[in-house]
This record gives C-alpha cells, sequence and structure tokens, in this order.
C-alpha cells in the first residue's frame, strides 16, 4: 500500500505480538541503512521514514559516549540517541520524522511526529490492537479496521480548509499531532506535546544597527539549515516557484553545491496562474539546470482522483495537482529529494493574512474612514471581486466592527465564516450531526496559555503555522503529492531554530508597514534577481473548478456528483450541488465561494468513493 | 412571474442553492442574514445587468440599492421606467 513512499526495500520485524513494517525510499547510506533497524543486542527495533538533518553531530556526540554505530545511516542515530535519552530524545533532533520504535525490555512502542509536521503518522486501536502507518491507506488495509468518515473532519475541512488532529476523515483514525510523540504499552496510549511554536515576538523600537544584526543572524541560520538539508547520498534538486523563497533556497542551495543544479517548475497554459517570466528570470540569474511541466485545466482534472487517493481529505483548492504533475517530473527525471520555499510565508510573516488583519486593526480604529478601506483594494489586486467591491460590503465581508480585535481569532473569522458557508451544499443529516459549535471550540480547547498575551500577528502566526501549515501545505500541498512520485522535500524555512528564531522576532520586522517578510528580503538582497525582489507578492493558485467541466474528468463527474449517487453517500445535498453545476455550466459560477464548493464535493465524493465504497478495487490498481 | 418573485428566485437558486431554510423577507438584509456577502455582490450586478438590459455604475452599489428583494425591485423598477 505505501510502495510509493519507499520504492526502494521493504523489510519487516515481528516479535511476541508485535509488528513493524517499512518501505524504504533510500537515500543516506543506500547500502546500510535496512529497516526496521535494531540496536547491537536487538532490544530496540526502529521504522523510521523522515531525515535527521544534524545526524553528523549527534553520531558524534554518541561516540564519545561509547556508542557503537554499525551503519552511516541517520536510523541508528534515533536508536543511540533513545538509548542514552529515553522519549526525550526526540528534543536532539534537528529534522523531519515519523518513526515508531519498540522497547522490548519495557515493553513498550514509542511514535513520534516531528515539530512542524512535515512527516505524517496516523493510528487506530481495532479490536484491541493498535495499528499505525505514515498514511491511512495502510492502516485500511488491515480488514479489522472499519471504514467510516468522520462528519467532524469533514466540517472541519469545510470551516479551517484543513482537519485538526487528532481528528481525520475517518471514524477511529487519528492523526499524531506535529511536535507530539506517544507511548504505548499494556497500561494503555499517552500522547504528549514536547514541542510547540511560541510567537511571543518582542514590542518596542528596532534600531538600524539591531536591523542589521538580526538580519546577519537570520542569514546565517538559513545557510545552515540549508547546508543540513544537502546531506544526501542521491543528487538533490529544488522547486522554483517564481516567487521570493523558493528563490531564495535555490539561491542558497546553489551557493553550496558543486554539482549542477537543477531545479523544477510548474507553469500555467492560463496566464492568470502562470509565473513562468520569474521562474525564467530566476532560472538565468542563478544559472540552474530547468525542466518545467505546464499544467492544463484538463490535467488537473485529470489526476484529481489520484490526487484525493494521496491527500486522504477533501481539497477546497485544486492546488495539490499541479503539485502532483510536478513530483512526477522531478521522479521521471532521477531525482527523489527536492529543496522547497515552504515554511516562510508561515513564520517570516509573507501572508496576506498578516496584512490583511494590520489592515482590519488599522480600519476599526476608525471605522468610517473612506481612505482606510483601500488600503484592502490593493492587498489583492489579483481578485477581481475584492478589487469591485462597493466599500460597505468590504467592511461586511471583513468584519469591521469596533471590539471584533479582541477576539482570540480576529485575523482568521473572515476566512473562516466565508468557508463555513459552503456547508450550505451539506445534506440535512450532516448538518444535523455537525451542529452545534460555531465557536472554534475544537481549535480554542487547544491553544496554547500564554496566546492570549501575544499580538494579533503572532496569533495570527500561530494559527496559520499550526493548523494549516502541517494540514494543508505540507500534506495536501506537500508530503502526499510528492511521495505519490517518491519524492522527499526539504524545507529549510522550517528548520526549528529558524521558526524559533522568527517567533522571537518583533512583527515590525516581519511585516514592515505593509511590506512583507521584509527582514527575509533584506537578508536575499544581492542573492536573488531584482525583479524578484521587487515583485508583488502572488499566492501559488492554479485553475480551480472549471477543471472539472474539462473532457478528463466528464466519466467520474456523471458518476460521482450525479443525484441517486450523491443520494445514496447522503453527504451533501442532491439538489444543492446540482444547482451549483448548473451554475458552472451556465458560466455564471465566479465567485470564491462557488469554486471552493465545487471541489470541496469533488473531492468529498472521490474520497468516498476511492476509501467507503470502494476500496479493495482502488487497492489493487494502485498495488498493480 | 412578478419581479419581486424573479429576483427571489435568483436569489435562492444561485446564493442559497435552493436551501432557504426558515425563509426571509422582502425587506430582510441579505448581508446581515448572511444570504449575499461582498463576494456575490458582482455576481448579482452581472445578473441584474444582463436580465433587465440595465447598466450599474459605481455610485449604484450600496445596500440601499442591493441589499433585500425590496431594495432590488425598487432598484430595478426605477431604472425600466421611461425618463
Amino acid at each position: 500500500m505505501l510502495t510509493h513512499r519507499g520504492p526502494d526495500e521493504t523489510g519487516f520485524h515481528s516479535e511476541n505480538g508485535v509488528g513493524l513494517a517499512h518501505t524504504r525510499l533510500s537515500i543516506i547510506d543506500l547500502g546500510g541503512g535496512q529497516q526496521p533497524m535494531c540496536n547491537e543486542d536487538s532490544t530496540l527495533w526502529i521504522t523510521f521514514n523522515g531525515e535527521i538533518f544534524n545526524y553528523l553531530e549527534l553520531r558524534k556526540e554518541l561516540l564519545s559516549k561509547g556508542h557503537r554505530f554499525a551503519t552511516r545511516s541517520d536510523t541508528e542515530v534515533i536508536l543511540h540517541l533513545y538509548e542514552e535519552e529515553g522519549v526525550d530524545c526526540v528534543r536532539h533532533l534537528n529534522g523531519q520524522w515519523a518513526f515508531s520504535l519498540w522497547d522490548n525490555q519495557r515493553r513498550r512502542l514509542f511514535l513520534s511526529r516531528d515539530r512542524l509536521g512535515v512527516r505524517p503518522l496516523f493510528y487506530t486501536l481495532a479490536k484491541n490492537t493498535f495499528i499505525f502507518g505514515s498514511e491511512i491507506k495502510a492502516i485500511f488495509a488491515n480488514p479489522g479496521v472499519s471504514r467510516e468518515i468522520d462528519l467532524k473532519g469533514l466540517d472541519e475541512v469545510f470551516t479551517y480548509w484543513c482537519t485538526i488532529p487528532p481528528t481525520t476523515l475517518f471514524r477511529n483514525i487519528q492523526e499524531l499531532s506535529p511536535g507530539h510523540s506517544m507511548t504505548v504499552d499494556a497500561s494503555g496510549i499517552a500522547v504528549r506535546q514536547y514541542w510547540d511554536c511560541q510567537f511571543e515576538g518582542t514590542s518596542g523600537v528596532v534600531d538600524l544597527s539591531q536591523e542589521q544584526a538580526r538580519c546577519d543572524e537570520l542569514l546565517e541560520l538559513l545557510i545552515d539549515a540549508t547546508k543540513i538539508r544537502l546531506r544526501s547520498d542521491v543528487p538533490v534538486g529544488a522547486y522554483l516557484s517564481g516567487g521570493l523563497d523558493s528563490t531564495v533556497t535555490t539561491a542558497l542551495v546553489k551557493k553550496f553545491t558543486n554539482a549542477p543544479l537543477r531545479t523544477f517548475s510548474v507553469t500555467f497554459d492560463d496566464a492568470e496562474f502562470d509565473e513562468s517570466f520569474y521562474q525564467s528570470d530566476v532560472v538565468r540569474f542563478l544559472d540552474t539546470e530547468h525542466e518545467e511541466i505546464r499544467c492544463s485545466k484538463n490535467q488537473i482534472g485529470e489526476v484529481f482522483p489520484d490526487v484525493i487517493w494521496h491527500c486522504e481529505k477533501p481539497v477546497l483548492r485544486t492546488a495539490p495537482a499541479p503539485l502532483y504533475l510536478l513530483s512526477r517530473l522531478v521522479r521521471n527525471s532521477g531525482y527523489k529529494v527536492v529543496v522547497t520555499g515552504e515554511g516562510a510565508d508561515e513564520v517570516l510573516g509573507g501572508y496576506d493574512i498578516f496584512k490583511e488583519t494590520k489592515i482590519r486593526r488599522f480600519w476599526e480604529s476608525q471605522p468610517d474612514s473612506r481612505m482606510r478601506p483601500i488600503l484592502l483594494r490593493r492587498l489583492y489586486p489579483y481578485l477581481q471581486n475584492i478589487q469591485n467591491q462597493p466599500d460597505a460590503y468590504r467592511k461586511a465581508f471583513f468584519h469591521i466592527n469596533v471590539g471584533c480585535q479582541q477576539q482570540p481569532f480576529f485575523s482568521h473569522i473572515p476566512r473562516w465564516q466565508l468557508t463555513a458557508k459552503l456547508k450550505t451544499f451539506f445534506s440535512d443529516a450532516t448538518r444535523a450531526e455537525t451542529a452545534g459549535d460555531d465557536g472554534f471550540s475544537d481549535i480554542r480547547a487547544q491553544l496554547p496559555q500564554r496566546y492570549s498575551s501575544w499580538d494579533s500577528f503572532g496569533q495570527a502566526q500561530y494559527l496559520e503555522t499550526k493548523y494549516l501549515l502541517p494540514d494543508y501545505i505540507l500534506s495536501s500541498q506537500g508530503d502526499r503529492v510528492a511521495m505519490a512520485h517518491s519524492v522527499e522535500g526539504r524545507f529549510p524555512f522550517l528548520d526549528h531554530r529558524v521558526v524559533e528564531f522568527a517567533s522571537r522576532l518583533p512583527a515590525s520586522l516581519k511585516m514592515k508597514v505593509l511590506n512583507e517578510k521584509y527582514l527575509l528580503k533584506r537578508c536575499a538582497a544581492g542573492l536573488i534577481p531584482p525583479s524578484v525582489a521587487k515583485r508583488h507578492k502572488q499566492p501559488y493558485r492554479a485553475p480551480e473548478a472549471c477543471s472539472f467541466l474539462q473532457p478528463a474528468a466528464r466519466e467520474y463527474m456523471q458518476e460521482l456528483l450525479s443525484p441517486e449517487q450523491i443520494r445514496r453517500d447522503g453527504v451533501f445535498d442532491g439538489s444543492a450541488v446540482a444547482m451549483l453545476l448548473e451554475k458552472f455550466r451556465k458560466g455564471a459560477a465566479i465567485g470564491i465561494k462557488d469554486n471552493m464548493g465545487l471541489v470541496g464535493v469533488v473531492s468529498t465524493q472521490l474520497l468516498l468513493h476511492q476509501f467507503i465504497n470502494h476500496f479493495e478495487g482502488r487497492m489493487t490498481s494502485h498495488a498493480a | 412571474m412578478p419581479l419581486n418573485d424573479e429576483l427571489r428566485r435568483f436569489v435562492t437558486d444561485n446564493f442559497m442553492f435552493g436551501k432557504v431554510g426558515n425563509g426571509f423577507a422582502d425587506d430582510d438584509s441579505f448581508l446581515e442574514r448572511g444570504i449575499i456577502d461582498s463576494t456575490g455582490v458582482m455576481e448579482l450586478v452581472a445578473f441584474l445587468e444582463e436580465k433587465y438590459g440595465i447598466r450599474l455604475h459605481d455610485q449604484d452599489l450600496i445596500p440601499d440599492n442591493l441589499d433585500s428583494i425590496n431594495g432590488l425591485a425598487r432598484f430595478v423598477e426605477s431604472r425600466l421606467q421611461p425618463n
């Protein structure tokens, strides 16, 4: 089931009622890193997906303490570190991991997931048997596990764009949260958090010499974060979107790679989404060997069912599909590791939602101002609807009411409330089961103690980094679509040292007035082409629901969105979906909500089809 | 079909996808009831222009004209009357 995550080798270990399985994507110590792997006396066994980037430094320390290594792999470092530190070993790791370690002496299974949630880890308890896997489909391969949709998970996607761990789209299947570890033994399951992002920030004026010092510090951290992410026994490539972040990571990789650097990009037929002008500029500037894939609406429609098979949850945008096509290009070019720019927007303050929050605060302090709302129009030059809105509507949309600023979710309420309107497509039964909580209680219950004392910029950063980053960006647009073609992403901006450094910065260094990622831009000056340094931020977007009206999608759209099928599945309201489809066919669907609605409905129906109604068939075709 | 009914039909089909719940009155505010948000205004404008052959200018895009069935009906009628 998970061959796509590791096509190079498979391994199994079982003893006394415990079994570990592994599919390997060989990257470090190609000859010696087979898994599951054990320590010298076979009392510890590990199965591990990911990379420990500081393994060389940790290995040296462990050697000096008398540990003896049988391989050159990073996997073995975890085993010896566990011998030394027990479950606290994860605090020393710099990397991206999901692992399970069987401690035979304690009769205890120890599982852990990296701080930011780069690598996935799911588990369930079925008939008193604990089962875990990197993907849910591996858990479902066990015939003792039932497959049912968890409408709470669906409700979360139709509010936050993602599920909130431990909830998943499937009943009784849990996701281990980023920054958490767990133990499983005769006394039961215990989950504990070992790390969380803390966007405390600092206030006060930063003078120019301090600003330069922070800039130097950030650059030094990014250089080291990139350098250790090039540790690999196979060549490392880089994704290039044409934006600031991937240009910075590509520039840093280029600086530390002697071999010719290969870069990979997506381009679009549709000029609205295409960034090839900037990509070409970067390729010329950094002199990389470049490959690109041109993506059409029809291709998005064609691969979308496979994308959902890999994502294992509904999505509200088609954006994962082009990235699925991109990872295929990478793999076909002989590469299996790419460095990308993910994480910079969250930790260094790049997203429009941070700017929007700042402008809304500014507007709210004088709600009747005619000049202040103009800033919101400037914020979204690529969204026609926002451009043409009358002020009264813009005010309502952005929730400009005196007093709102005190709300803990001030930054995200417009987005969440807009998204929640998509629940209009839920059937009465779905609505009845998911009704009763409009107060975002699932997130509220998980907020760190000091959250309310942070400024609204830090709070917005926390919500993006803690939820949308792992459960949408790094999964549906990251790990799942990259690993679909056995490609591993590496993210210098998500080195925990960079995240912790950024979380201590004052908001004014992340966004100076309305200049996003200010410190990063200062840092990158000279490393990247001026055209990229100066360009207006354009979020990565792809052709949306129109992709489902293309010939390649016709067959599954007819089958899965027919009124009969919608009624049988029972999740959505057949006539509401029919009206939405009709609106698209007439060309009258122009709004964000209609697009998100159709992508959400189609992806949910595909999920039901592949995981609930026809799992065995899908499993067989996937294995073939 | 009377104008109010025609407008109501468009609003329920296009923004509520037929799901009217407890219904809404002709004077109810679309914004307050969460029926049409700012992203829907352009759709509404496109419909009025196409269906009634009228042209809306920036100064027409105010809640008095666009935020209820009665408001819409008054606005459309005023535009359809010969000067």
